[in-house]
């Protein structure tokens, strides 16, 4: 048993180091939040080998001490206990926990403090201790919608909703208020902080920080049926001039974009083929229906329906036969009876030209 | 077996290893059996206002008939106790007699419950209506399952053992029924409270 | 009215109708291993689909029935059974009573668990197992399309209802039918631990009860409980599984803290230290299990004050546990320790379960919890408990008592590969898992991306796997070769509980004399004190024994019928159900049945004890 208590802190210094795929790893934070959690979780961590070490320790003299020997038949001494000891291992473990209690009492109650909570306060007079944030300005709010299996972000204040990728800002705290349309699920970026869950019929909030640029895993972690394990998301972290673009140009597409013209004839056959087959599910701009994910940045896309590649073969497939790709998700299938082959390759076109940020 | 009532012990109901158990037991069972209504109650108290677009609380309930049930079940519940009373007395005939009487008001009870849901089937709360008519109608309906099962328990005493006289074997049956009894009142007396007297004054 | 003994009737008659406690609890051991071999293969198969990633061995659907079935069967149908097979068989003896309270209880309890669990595992013949995760969360269960859920639901109750019969029995037993002298303060750990379990089971089965029972009716019935149009809440249920749930995993732990105190006394030839810190111990365990169920919900939008509180009553379980380590350690201090199979697996213990212990403050810490919450780290966690805990407790227990209950000893060269093989297999499986949670990877997830850095965790933990199944094998081989080691039954440890003062086989009427007790301990005390025979607290007289019965078989087969019933929405099946129920506690409530007695001729004939 020995060798793992000396493996324990070496191991995750070295997993800090570089173990895991960057911004998906809780143990390498990249946001105030998932650092704030990983100060305790390392806090416990030292509190708790402390507790190991010790324990091990006694158990080994004593296995090594008081072993059987060959030939050895003495009847051991029948002892009863002993209170001092008692009292001893049961004082000790208390305060162990006050130091661990303590601590997380405090950041329980500052991640349950959400940005605009703090501006409510701020409203008045000086809202105990919290500096007043202003919405927009210091802080962002998103509801993160979660569906089987997949994520809307609709920006209240800004009149954008967005599929999948979730924008923020880097200058900018975000509040993100959870909501269900089926069933539970759970919003989850390792990197940037713990998780909450997505309740139907409930809202919940919380807040997140990401000072660094960069593309952050999100990941559903709530059982929530068949597909759940390709229910993954991604933040995308761009600096606050960058996400004001965003914000602006999702708010309001540039037209040539949304018809396809700016990115050539195809394009303009495509969106025919997407206002005939699409529309009644996914929207670009103002026009379509919010019941799958909006595409009006669908060619800026991390990743298609979480988990794809966006490429033309994998659009292609997906758009075909989206059920053996992704059990149970809402998606119908396509064939080539409703969408033709040439038909497909405009609607590819189409939708990955569709961009509200400018190419590097 | 059976024993001349004059020489029955104290307590008939645990004068035998076998009557300990049952009571002890019973009492035990009683437990879990708080810890189940606690659940429903539970469930209702946090569904009590989710009346969704059928009928809720203050548009249902009447306390006049919810009172006359009430009076009937705390009547039923103080007969029992005399029956008691006269199975430590050795009196076997006011035991019975006793008994029936707490059947028959247990019986009046169910009669205005089933009356009772009826009538708000017919204002349109339905058990599908809201979550509150589900939660309602679970809430009350289990305890009225109770009810009818403590009848078709005690009915089967009485005629088991009509004849039979008081014995070691049957006082701790008897005395197990009454115990259920008077949990099914208890447990009536907080449905009265949380469910009707909380629902008119909201 | 002495109708006589079982002699003349046939061996299956006699074990389908038996109310003797040491065959119930047989039955009970044997039909959790059952359990316990199906829920391991269950394991295997999710093992095999997480080797690689993007496996599609198993497919998602599969995959969500097999990972529901493989927890349910694990704590329903395999652990809790086994130590009730413990339980029952030795308990009574323990105390030195002829018999449990309600033998007759105790026998539909374990029919209504045994018919339950089948119940359940029908489901993969119907078109699909339960999907929805062991905890079936609403809405995902109550929307689950098929009858998976259904039998899930259904199953459930009827086991349910025959666990806590069996607590009730526990009870009552422990309470009243103690021998002379057999104080509570003088009552073997296992058997206090059998108590505060039992308590569990009785304040915390209700709660699932009515869980399961909104479930059945928003599924079955139109109920709209967890229906957010018509205005119901869906945390309502996780509420009251996890009322239910916590207590559950003490009603696991404690009866393998139980069986570890008298495995580790008796092979450190040590009297336990601290018995009565052991025994509070054991019940503020039990009482602050009841106050903690919301840290499985500190993502669930509780608000600060709730979380902090529940996050600090969940730290407070440290306490006693801790107490109950170094109790062992201090009860090793001193010793003559032998390193017997049974007591290897109890000595692995306790460095297993304080792994599992520190995770599980770290867990508590709700703030941290927001990272560990469903991710491979709480499933190590639980892992680390529940079989450093509860499954080592069984395999310590199966060793130690397998003379006692089977008439042969367990070979210990072969038992030795078993445990550890097993040991190690079990902490290569789940040590890794840990920091599979905290680089990223969430539980109960079908599959996982390549390239997110989970690929070589997750095959270092499916070889860990590969290591355990063996290692069962190894213990199915002990159990078939061992069976010539008959000698030295009786008290093959030098024993220091009243369960080794009984002859091997055990007699059916357990001690052909009341026993008196008169110290904690109460065999050795007389092997130190005395002549080593236990003193009798009556003289030799007729032995009064419970008749057999068939009604309890009859009684689960009704629920069993009913439960199809509603699985299919057939309500006169239902009705015929509940009919064969009823019927069956109407016959047993009219028709009184006193037993019989074993004249003084017949027990001095089996026994040869004076």
């Amino acid at each position: 048993m020995k060798h793992l208590l000396r493996l324990l802190p070496f191991s995750l210094i070295a997993l800090l180091a570089g173990c895991g795929v960057e911004n998906l790893s809780a143990l390498d934070p990249r946001g105030p939040v998932a650092e704030m959690q990983l100060n305790l979780i390392q806090l416990s961590l030292y509190v708790m080998i402390f507790v190991i070490v010790v324990v091990f320790s006694i158990y080994t003299f004593v296995l090594i001490k008081f072993r059987e020997r060959p030939g050895d038949t003495h009847i051991p001494k029948q002892v009863h206990g002993n209170r001092a000891l008692e009292f001893i291992w049961t004082t000790i473990p208390i305060l162990l926990l006050l130091i661990l209690a303590v601590p997380n009492i405090m950041d329980t109650f500052t991640l349950a403090e959400t940005p605009s909570m703090s501006a409510t306060e701020a409203d008045g007079e000086e809202g105990e201790g919290q500096e007043g944030m202003v919405e927009g300005e210091d802080f962002i709010t998103v509801q993160a919608t979660a569906h089987q299996f997949w994520w809307e972000f609709e920006y209240p204040n800004l009149d954008i909703n967005a599929g999948q990728d979730l924008y923020i800002p880097t200058d900018r705290r975000v509040e993100i208020v959870l909501e269900a349309s089926d069933v539970v699920h759970s919003f989850w970026v390792p990197a940037l902080g713990g998780k909450m869950d997505n309740v139907p019929g409930i809202t919940n909030e919380m807040w997140l920080e990401a000072p660094e640029e960069g593309i952050y895993f999100g990941k559903c972690t709530e059982l929530c049926g068949a597909s759940h394990w390709l229910m993954d998301f991604k933040v995308v972290a761009v600096d606050g001039d960058t996400f004001d673009v965003w914000a602006a140009n999702m708010a309001e597409p540039d037209e040539a974009v949304v018809s396809g013209e700016a990115a050539g004839e195809a394009a303009v056959e495509g969106r025919e083929v997407f206002e005939s087959n699409c529309i009644s599910c996914h929207a670009v701009g103002d026009e379509g229906s919010p019941t799958g994910p909006n595409f009006t940045n669908f060619g800026e896309r991390q990743v298609v329906a979480g988990f794809l590649e966006p490429t033309d073969e994998n659009l292609h497939d997906w758009i075909r036969d989206p059920q053996s790709l992704k059990p149970d998700n809402e998606m119908p299938a396509f064939s080539e009876d409703q969408i033709s082959d040439d038909e497909m390759d405009a609607l590819i076109d189409y939708i990955t030209e569709l961009k509200v940020l400018e190419e590097d | 077996m059976a024993q001349p009532a004059h020489t029955l012990p104290a307590h008939p109901e645990k004068a035998t290893l076998e009557g300990k158990n049952k009571y002890l037991g019973f009492w035990f069972f009683l437990g879990g059996e708080t810890v189940l209504f606690a659940s429903l109650f539970g469930t209702y108290l946090a569904l009590r206002g989710s009346t969704a677009d059928a009928p809720g609380p203050a548009d249902l309930f009447h306390l006049e008939l919810v009172f006359i049930m009430t009076m009937l079940l705390l009547t039923s519940s103080l007969t029992s106790v005399f029956a008691v009373i006269s199975m430590k007395k050795g009196s076997f005939k006011g035991m019975i007699m006793w008994m029936w009487l707490t059947v028959a008001l247990g019986l009046g009870f169910l009669g205005f419950e089933i009356y009772e849901f009826y009538e708000y089937n017919h204002l349109g709360l339905g058990y599908t209506s809201s979550a509150f008519a589900s939660s309602f109608y679970s809430l009350v309906g289990t305890h009225g399952a109770h009810v009818t099962f403590g009848i078709g328990w005690i009915i089967t005493l009485l005629i088991r053992y009509r004849k039979a006289g008081i014995t070691l074997t049957n006082a701790s049956k008897f005395y197990t029924a009454v115990l259920y009894w008077h949990f099914i009142d208890v447990v009536w007396v907080f449905i009265f409270t949380v469910v009707y007297l909380l629902g008119v004054g909201a | 009215m002495s109708n006589s003994s079982a002699a003349q009737k046939s061996v299956v008659w006699d074990w389908l109708t038996t109310v003797d406690h040491k065959k119930i609890g047989i039955m009970y051991f044997l039909a959790g291993l059952f359990f316990f071999t199906i829920a391991g293969i269950e394991a295997m198969l999710i093992r095999i689909q997480l080797m690689f990633p993007e496996m599609a061995f198993l497919g998602e659907q599969t995959y969500n029935e097999v990972l529901t079935m493989h927890g349910t069967t694990m704590l329903f149908l395999a652990a809790m059974p086994m130590f009730f097979g413990f339980m029952n068989f030795v308990t009574p003896l323990q105390i030195g009573a002829r018999d449990v309270a309600f033998p007759f209880v105790n026998s539909l309890g374990f029919w209504l668990f045994l018919f339950g669990g089948l119940l359940l595992h029908v489901s993969y013949f119907t078109g699909g197992a339960p999907d929805a995760g062991w905890t079936a969360y609403a809405p995902l269960s109550t929307t689950s399309e098929g009858q998976g859920v259904d039998y899930y639901i259904l199953g459930l109750q009827v086991s349910g209802a025959g666990t806590l019969m069996s607590g009730i029995n526990f009870l009552v037993t422990i309470v009243n039918m103690r021998a002379p002298g057999m104080s509570m303060m003088r009552m073997p750990l296992f058997t206090w631990t059998t108590f505060v379990t039992s308590m569990l089971i009785l304040f915390a089965f209700p709660a699932l009860t009515v869980g399961l029972l909104l479930l059945m009716l928003d599924r079955t019935f139109g109920g709209a409980f967890f229906d957010i149009g018509l205005g119901g809440n869906v945390v309502i249920y996780q509420h009251l599984f996890w009322i239910f749930g916590h207590p559950e995993v003490y009603i696991l732990i404690l009866p393998a803290f139980g069986i570890f105190s008298e495995v580790i006394s008796t092979f450190a030839k040590k009297r336990l230290f601290g018995y009565s810190a052991m025994v509070f111990a054991t019940m503020i365990i039990g009482f602050l299990g009841f106050m903690v169920w919301a840290h499985h919900m500190f993502t669930v939008g509780m608000g600060p004050v709730a979380n902090a509180i529940f996050a600090v009553a969940t730290m407070a379980i440290a306490v006693p546990t801790g107490i109950k380590i170094f109790n062992w350690l201090l009860t090793l201090w001193g010793g003559r320790i032998k390193f017997t199979t049974a007591n290897l697996f109890a000595l692995a213990f306790i460095p297993s379960f304080v792994l599992g212990g520190v995770t599980g403050v770290q867990l508590a810490m709700s703030a941290a919890d927001y990272q560990f919450h469903d991710t491979y780290f709480v499933v190590a966690h639980f892992h680390y408990v529940i079989i450093g805990g509860s499954v080592f407790g069984i395999f310590a227990a199966t060793f130690y008592w397998w003379p006692k209950m089977f008439g042969y000893r367990l070979g210990e060269g072969l038992g030795k590969i078993f445990f550890w093989l097993f040991l190690i297999g079990f902490h290569l499986t789940f040590f890794i898992q840990h920091f599979l949670g905290l680089v990223g990877m969430p539980r109960r997830v079908a599959s996982y991306l390549d390239g997110q850095g989970f690929n070589e965790m997750n095959l270092i933990s499916s070889l860990g796997a590969f290591m355990m199944a063996v290692a069962f094998i190894f213990l199915v081989v002990n159990v078939i070769v061992s069976r010539k080691n008959t000698t030295n039954v009786t008290d093959p440890w030098d024993g220091r509980t009243l369960e080794w003062a009984t002859t091997t086989p055990v007699q059916e009427f357990n001690f052909a004399q009341t026993p008196l007790i008169r110290d904690l301990d109460a065999l050795w005390y007389e092997k130190m004190n005395g002549n080593g025979k236990i003193k009798a607290a009556e003289p030799l007289d007729e032995i009064h024994m419970p008749n057999g019965s068939i009604l309890p078989i009859i009684m689960s087969s009704g629920l069993v019928v009913a439960s199809f019933g509603v699985i299919y929405e057939m309500y006169l099946l239902i009705a015929l159900g509940l009919l064969i129920n009823f019927g069956c506690m109407f016959v047993r409530s009219i028709k009184e049945d006193h037993g019989y007695h074993i004249p003084v001729s017949e027990i001095k004939k089996q026994g040869g004890e004076s």
